[in-house]
């Protein structure tokens, strides 16, 4: 292990932490009347931290000897985001919105990790620049900060594809330009692209400027913070729509916005992964609009409300729009297991991932047909390419550990004094990064009631479940830390 | 520039290297996945796994808006069918690695003229031409030529009693009456761009330039100069040995060539009736002692691994052969091997690496003042370069010092016709002139780009 460069990239990525937290600043300064003036000195403080932090491990301890394999890939990958959620819970604490450093530290991580759980119970006593900072880290955590580090820092080493495999999630992981910068760029251009568009529709929507920031970075990176109890409920039909789309929208495959923009429109509409993850939205939406029908005055408020949980779960964005814990079981059962599907590869959601399930299914055909056949030769395919057997391999491997550790972690959580129910959507809701559960963690819960192991733990799920197990497991296997 | 690399082998690999590090946009494609995942790993590199003559990869790869297509695979039939494609597709330029020596004679021309290959490469003939270069010149490690051969750069190193041991780099033309420019010098590991109060020692390598026949007189003076080569004993029946055994014979020197293949040698003979072909195991030291290794002017080790041609050479070298050559191949070995007494170390990839940048960079300043030749010497770490000059060029028509030349930078030769101008701070370069810069700071592609900025 080279442990100058992982303290050196870690470093970096706290500096940049420190240059971000200048915006909440900006906005605790605006709303400084309102909200007083603990807030600026919070952010004041951390961004002091941050930076003297970052300088210390990068200049003192690290040293860029360029020396980057796939093991310095995976450690710089987990212990930035470590770092950066630690660091990033400052201003919660030392503004005192969050006293607890455990509570801050979980609301950070569920920030990064674009889940959305909170542990608040009344989210509107929040300063703006403290609401400002939450839904921020959705938008960070949603495209990766490693690779926002790419995107902007001048590279001279090839190897920060190990760094971008780690963070990035899905099961394959390429570059749409030769030159990795380039790439780093493309996505985060495409990235702000949209999130723009997505300001200025919610702003006709009659929402202000503030409110659609926010809740633009809470799609953006399907994060999933709000700034009132009831989420989006209260907000007009039209505003609900245009999140349900944005929230389908960002759980698409940004490589297929780049096939557009270079006017690829036959490989981008092409795309497997796009219909299978279409054809779930629909025919899920269709389902539950049967289902809770007669709950609601009109068939366009039951569709309207059908198809934005849908939306929130499969994306693991985490909004809502009505309390879905008081739906019928079947409409709840389709949204649990939709919490396991997630998003497409190569987008900001979390989950297991469409591709992953393609690749498994097929899998699974295949293996049928050579049980019937045994000298049959077949291979699986995705998007018209052969997958070779290290990913299908990878891809078991990832169903395996990723159920094992969603059993493991459950058992510990079930100590708690709740309901099946809770403990179990708890757990799978911060594994896949959506964020509110069922029961007591439903849409208008919140997780305030966890003991304090409980919230690091669940903590621990959701970086798991974000940096997809691997590169957070590895830090824990000691044969990673020898020197070689 | 967006360049595509077909076939990523020992030279496309290099190719590769040098081209990232130049910071071009690079896509390779090969068909073996774990060298496109390799190279992925390794450099910032986008791969495309698949047959580099299939036309839907070639698209694929976006031949189509590509500055320079190079197809560099280990068939020739296949880098011409790939470049034909590309160039059908749209790309601007391409370069084919063609090595079989039946379609390097006159077929070459047909086929470069009718496939559109911008420039045809073959390693082995390029590495043979400068194998020659060192035998028709035994002192010298390396002799490059710019502007056809009317000026060369020759790096020789010094022997700890040589005459040039203590002397100050002003004395030099007065000392020994001849027009040459020492240019750079490798002490141990660093180098030097020197100027006229540095001191030479022994031991040092250094790289003098001149016209041909100044440096003869300067080689004579010093005591330098050995006769040409007249007896070459050459280990493994490569292609490169081949042309090399043409041009040596062309000469009239007398070639020897041992190969363990018998085939191989039934081929040789065919080829070269005027060379003595030895079927038998060249790493035996008896046969060497045989085929009388010891009174050989010249040895040069051929074969496929870097080790058995270190270890032969060694033994060369332990028996009196005056001059030992050795091909080295992997990077890593090279300076392990000059540690152990071996300063004659050729590699046939870097040198096609070599002409592949100066095409690149030719290409991409080709509306200015563009590089002509790029020569890396001292182990990589100085460039000479050779610029064409246009009219319009920012250091025309100025007296050079008055010029604000980048620091390590060296202007050490002006060709005017076939004339060459050893510079003087009063030379001014005019129009059409070709000048010979040599430098420590890598990258330059233009002539303009030899001033502070």
């Amino acid at each position: 292990m080279n442990y100058r460069i992982v303290s050196h990239t870690v470093g970096r990525i706290l500096q940049i932490e420190a240059v971000l937290m200048l915006l909440p600043l900006a906005v605790s300064i605006i709303y400084v009347e309102q909200d007083g003036a603990a807030s600026i000195w919070a952010f004041l403080i951390s961004i002091g931290i941050s930076l003297a932090l970052g300088l210390f491990l990068t200049y003192v301890l690290g040293k860029n000897n360029k020396l980057l394999f796939a093991r310095e890939g995976f450690a710089i990958v987990a212990l930035a985001w470590l770092a950066m959620s630690a660091v990033g819970a400052l201003p919660f604490v030392i503004s005192g919105y969050i006293p607890s450093f455990v509570d801050a530290f979980f609301e950070t991580v569920s920030g990064f990790t674009t889940t959305g759980a909170s542990i608040l119970t009344d989210v509107e006593a929040l300063s703006h620049g403290m609401l400002f900072w939450r839904s921020f880290t959705h938008w960070v955590g949603g495209m990766g900060v490693l690779v926002f580090i790419m995107a902007i820092l001048p590279q001279d080493t090839g190897r920060n594809i190990h760094i971008m495999r780690a963070e990035m999630p899905g099961p394959i992981v390429g570059k749409l330009v030769p030159r990795l910068k380039d790439t780093a760029r493309i996505l985060y251009i495409i990235y702000i692209a949209i999130t723009a568009i997505e300001v200025v529709f919610l702003l006709f929507g009659g929402m202000d400027i503030f409110e659609s920031l926010v809740h633009s970075f809470g799609t953006a990176g399907t994060g999933g913070f709000g700034i009132k109890g009831d989420s989006l409920g209260s907000y007009n039909a039209y505003l609900q729509w245009v999140i349900t789309i944005f929230m389908l929208i960002f759980g698409v495959n940004f490589n297929l916005y780049y096939l557009i923009l270079i006017k690829q429109f036959k490989t981008a509409v092409k795309s497997t992964e796009l219909w299978v993850y279409g054809a779930i939205v629909l025919i899920s939406g269709a389902a539950i609009t049967i289902n809770i029908l007669g709950m609601y005055d009109s068939v366009a408020e039951a569709v309207r409300h059908a198809f934005f949980q849908v939306a929130t779960v499969i994306t693991t964005t985490g909004y809502s729009s009505v309390d879905f814990n008081l739906w019928p079981g079947f409409s709840k059962a389709i949204l649990v297991v939709l919490m396991f599907v997630g998003g497409c590869a190569g987008s900001t959601a979390g989950g297991i991932k469409v591709s992953r399930f393609i690749i498994a299914l097929k899998t699974v055909f295949r293996d049928i047909k050579k049980m019937l056949h045994p000298r049959s030769v077949a291979g699986v395919k995705l998007e018209g390419k052969k997958v070779d057997d290290s990913t299908i391999n990878s891809v078991s491997t990832y169903f395996a550990f990723y159920f094992i550790i969603l059993l493991v972690i459950f058992l510990l959580i079930s100590l708690e004094p709740f309901s099946f129910e809770a403990n179990f959507t708890a757990t799978v809701a911060c594994f896949n990064n959506i964020g509110p559960g069922l029961a007591e963690v439903g849409p208008m819960g919140s997780f305030a009631a966890y003991s304090a192991p409980a919230k690091v733990l669940l903590s621990f799920a959701m970086l798991l479940g974000r940096l997809e197990i691997f590169p957070l497991l590895l830090i824990f296997t000691p044969s990673m830390w020898k020197k070689k | 520039m967006k360049i595509i690399v077909a076939g990523c082998g020992k030279i496309g690999k290099t190719i590769v290297e040098s081209l990232v590090a130049e910071g071009h946009e690079i896509l390779i494609i090969d068909n073996k996945p774990e060298i496109v995942e390799e190279l992925t790993n390794i450099y910032d590199v986008m791969g495309i796994c698949g047959n580099c003559a299939d036309s839907d990869i070639v698209i694929d790869a976006g031949a189509g808006d590509a500055d320079l297509y190079l197809a560099v695979t280990d068939s020739d039939e296949l880098n011409m069918l790939s470049c034909f494609i590309a160039k059908r597709m749209g790309a601007k330029d391409t370069i084919a690695r063609i090595r079989a020596p039946e379609y390097n004679d006159n077929s070459l021309v047909f086929m470069k003229d009718n496939l559109e290959i911008s420039m045809p490469i073959n390693p082995e003939r390029l590495a043979a031409s400068e194998l020659f270069n060192i035998l028709k010149f035994p002192s010298a490690l390396k002799v490059e030529t710019f502007s056809r051969r009317t000026m060369e750069m020759t790096e020789v190193r010094l022997q700890d009693d040589s005459v040039l041991d203590g002397v100050k780099l002003l004395d030099i033309r007065h000392k020994f009456k001849a027009q040459v420019l020492i240019c750079c010098v490798q002490r141990g590991e660093e180098v030097f761009i020197p100027d006229g109060n540095f001191v030479l020692r022994g031991g040092d390598r250094i790289g003098v330039t001149a016209a041909h026949v100044e440096l003869l007189k300067f080689f004579k003076n010093t005591g330098l100069l050995q006769r040409p080569v007249k007896s070459v004993i050459i280990l493994g029946g490569s292609r490169i040995a081949y042309y090399l055994a043409q041009m040596v014979l062309d000469i009239g020197a007398d070639v020897k060539i041992i190969d363990k293949d018998e085939k191989i040698c039934e081929s040789l003979v065919d080829a070269l009736p005027k060379a003595t072909i030895i079927h038998g195991d060249g790493s035996e030291q008896e046969l060497l002692l045989e085929e009388g290794i010891s009174s050989a002017d010249a040895f040069v080790a051929l074969t496929g691994s870097d080790e058995t041609n270190i270890l032969v050479s060694m033994f060369a070298m332990m028996n009196g052969t005056k001059k030992v050559i050795s091909k080295v191949n992997r990077d890593e070995i090279a300076p392990m091997a000059e540690r152990l007494g071996l300063d004659c170390i050729i590699s046939p990839k870097k040198m096609v690496s070599d002409v592949v940048l100066r095409y690149a960079r030719a290409l991409e300043n080709s509306m200015g003042s563009n590089v002509e030749t790029l020569y890396k010497l001292m182990d990589d770490k100085v460039e000479a370069l050779e610029f064409n000059v246009r009219p319009d060029a920012k250091c025309v028509n100025i007296p050079l010092k008055d010029l604000k030349l980048l620091k390590n930078m060296l202007i050490i030769g002006i060709i005017r016709g076939r004339k060459v101008i050893t510079p003087s701070g009063l030379t001014e370069i005019l129009p059409g002139d070709r000048v010979v810069v040599i430098t420590t700071n890598k990258g330059l592609g233009d002539l303009s780009d030899i001033l502070q900025k």
